[in-house]
């Protein structure tokens, strides 16, 4: 018997009774759908996650250092000239000034955000786009000038939106100019990133208590090997400062890497998961072809009465077991793909599904018609001819 | 007559089950010839052994004693895809239930023994066409089995026999399960083909049946009691002309 027949031959016993087949199919489609939309979750999670370090910038290195005191303690100067000779590993470096919880106001409206303190290179190494006016240069770093460059929900709560350029607004009493707004690059809304407020780094340590600046932002030269970039500063710090306790370095890399392997061993254990629900379609595909055996003992004798052999039976229902669960697979795959786009829009992500997944569920759900169908179709393909004709 | 090598040939053929601690011999010594053109019933009660006699023609079964050779061949020893092969190529089964598959179409029916024989999809078509052109069939071709008639379906299954161009037909109570008139038919239909070439054996319960054939072979608790002409007053003890009768048990 052909292929393309015991096919055909299949498809029509499948069509035969078709509240059956479906249910014989269920268990094939809810575990195909499952890993499919467990996969595309977990890639679109993994491709968020890449996204949102993506932004704080891959070359991105922070550097944390605590005061020690006396002469073992590093000021601003040391990471510049620091940065200057290692070209090869720092791009750039700038101390970072947050003053948390600062107070903003102008003469109608007032909010609470964080201002950042960072120099001239920080608008080019988190690649910012100015959507009017400037970000302030070296100069206005030296002179501790007044100036702020804001994001457009500060521009759009306290001026409105197009009116923030060249106004005044107060940070804790002190009054800045705003000499740039930054372009949309959320949503404008607070905690977005449209809520942020620049200012030189040197105005930033005037307004604290202390003038030791705890914080640095480097840039990696090469965001290929921010490792080493890495490792170079960590060298630098431990002989300038004399004990690893009292600074950290850290780069958005390292958190992605160690982000990426805990996302991957979750991944793997919820397809496995997924995967045990396609076992259990197979075993249930394994019993209606057990059973379908069972009911066509006859047709089975009429076939052998008329020359089959016991091969010929063997194939026709293997091929029908794994059309069964190749069709089965068919119907998981499609309803995967679309509630793994629904679940994904639910949460967030944009989820959609892999070729690799759907290959593997599909290539897995075949499989496994032809491995729970073996059984059954060699107990077909042993019945004696005689005892199947009389079968009623 | 006496040359020719004949197209069945039982030596001895003993076939024993062993129910529990006894033995029950089914077939207890059969030998018999059937040549080529012959038209022959098997007849005898239930119990009697002829099933167990045509299962053993057929290569459905093999005997536990005894030589069986069909066109020559020792068919009795062979393996289950040898016996498939052979019951392929030399045997026309018709039942009495029919035994057409109803989940496909009259013509699928009857192109099954080409498909098993592999004969390409075109060659099967036109083979089983015109096996079903000569039991007048030809229009029913794409209906399925449950919509014909009973008459029909034995037809059917008769054009399914001879669509392999078998050697032997080997029908089992053909009229078994029709109705007086178109048993009838559906025996001479057997007729005729008869008279067309076509060997025929015919397994019955039926004298008033058997006596169609041409030579009878009456078995009784599995040896053969008559072999020879088909006239009722010889190979049976009751019959009655012209109707179908029961067999007593």
């Amino acid at each position: 018997m052909t292929l393309k027949k015991s096919f055909i031959l299949a498809v029509n016993n499948l069509l035969y009774d078709k509240m059956r087949s479906l249910l014989t199919m269920l268990g094939i489609i809810i575990g195909v759908a499952a890993v499919i939309i467990l996969i595309s979750l977990m890639d679109g999670m993994m491709g968020m996650v890449d996204e949102q370090f993506a932004e704080l910038g891959v070359d991105s290195i922070t550097v944390t250092i605590q005061n020690r005191g006396g002469s073992r303690t590093i000021d601003e100067d040391d990471m510049y000239a620091f940065a200057e000779e290692n070209p090869n590993f720092i791009k750039a470096i700038t101390p970072t000034v947050t003053v948390a919880g600062a107070e903003v106001r102008n003469k109608e409206y007032d909010l609470t955000t964080s201002v950042t303190g960072v120099d001239e290179h920080y608008y080019s190494m988190k690649q910012l786009n100015m959507g009017s006016g400037q970000f302030f240069q070296y100069v206005d770093v030296e002179k501790k000038r007044n100036y702020c460059v804001i994001g457009t929900y500060i521009e759009k709560e306290l001026f409105g939106t197009g009116a923030g350029l060249g106004q005044n607004l107060k940070i804790n009493g002190r009054s800045f100019t705003v000499i740039g707004v930054l372009q949309e690059e959320g949503d404008s809304t607070s905690g977005s990133q449209d809520d942020v407020i620049y200012i030189p780094y040197t105005a930033a340590v005037s307004m604290s208590s202390s003038s030791f600046i705890g914080t640095y932002t480097a840039q990696a030269a090469n965001a290929d090997d921010v490792n080493s970039a890495v490792t170079k500063l960590e060298q630098f710090l431990l002989t300038k400062i004399g004990d690893s306790d009292y600074y950290n370095v850290s780069s958005v890399k390292q958190i992605m890497d160690m982000a990426s392997t805990i996302t991957d061993s979750m991944q793997t254990l919820l397809v496995c998961i997924a995967g045990i629900s396609l076992l259990v379609g197979g075993i249930g595909i394994m019993n209606i072809m057990l059973v379908s055996v069972t009911e066509r003992t006859r047709e089975i004798g009429i076939r052998k009465s008329l020359g089959a052999k016991g091969r010929d039976i063997k194939s026709q229902f293997v091929i029908e077991a794994a059309t069964v669960s190749g069709v089965g697979g068919i119907i998981g795959i499609i309803a995967g793909s679309i509630l793994s786009v629904v679940f994904g829009n639910m949460l967030g992500l944009t989820a959609y599904p892999s070729l690799t997944a759907i290959g593997i569920a599909f290539g897995v759900s075949v499989a496994i018609g032809i491995m729970f169908g073996y059984l059954p179709a060699k107990n077909a393909a042993n019945l004696n001819p005689i005892d199947a004709l009389r079968h009623e | 007559m006496a040359t020719e090598v004949p197209l069945i040939e039982f030596i001895d053929i003993y076939k024993i089950y062993v129910v529990g601690d006894t033995e029950v011999h089914a077939l207890d010594g059969i030998s018999m010839k059937i040549y080529k053109g012959e038209f022959v019933a098997i007849v005898g009660q239930s119990g009697s052994g002829k099933s167990t006699c045509m299962n053993i023609i057929g290569c459905l079964d093999v005997p536990t004693k005894g030589k069986y050779y069909l066109r020559g061949t020792d068919v009795s020893a062979m393996k289950d895809d040898e016996q498939a092969e052979i019951r392929n190529k030399e045997l026309g089964f018709i039942f009495q239930q029919y035994n057409l598959i109803p989940k496909i179409n009259v013509q699928q029916n009857v192109e099954l023994p080409l498909m098993y024989a592999g004969l390409p999809e075109k060659e099967q078509e036109k083979r089983a066409l015109a096996s079903l052109e000569k039991v007048g069939l030809l229009s029913k071709a794409k209906n399925m089995p449950q919509q014909l008639s009973g008459g029909q379906q034995q037809r059917v299954s008769i054009a399914r026999a001879l669509a392999g161009d078998p050697s032997i037909i080997l029908a089992d109570e053909p009229t078994g399960a029709l109705d007086s008139k178109t048993g009838k038919d559906v025996l001479a239909f057997l007729k005729k083909l008869h008279s067309l070439g076509n060997t025929i054996v015919l397994i019955t319960h039926d004298n008033t049946i058997a006596a169609q054939a041409e030579r009878v072979i009456r078995i009784q608790d599995g040896r053969i009691t008559y072999d020879g002409e088909p006239d009722i007053t010889k190979f049976a003890s009751v019959a009655h002309a012209g109707d179908y009768v029961e067999d007593t048990e």
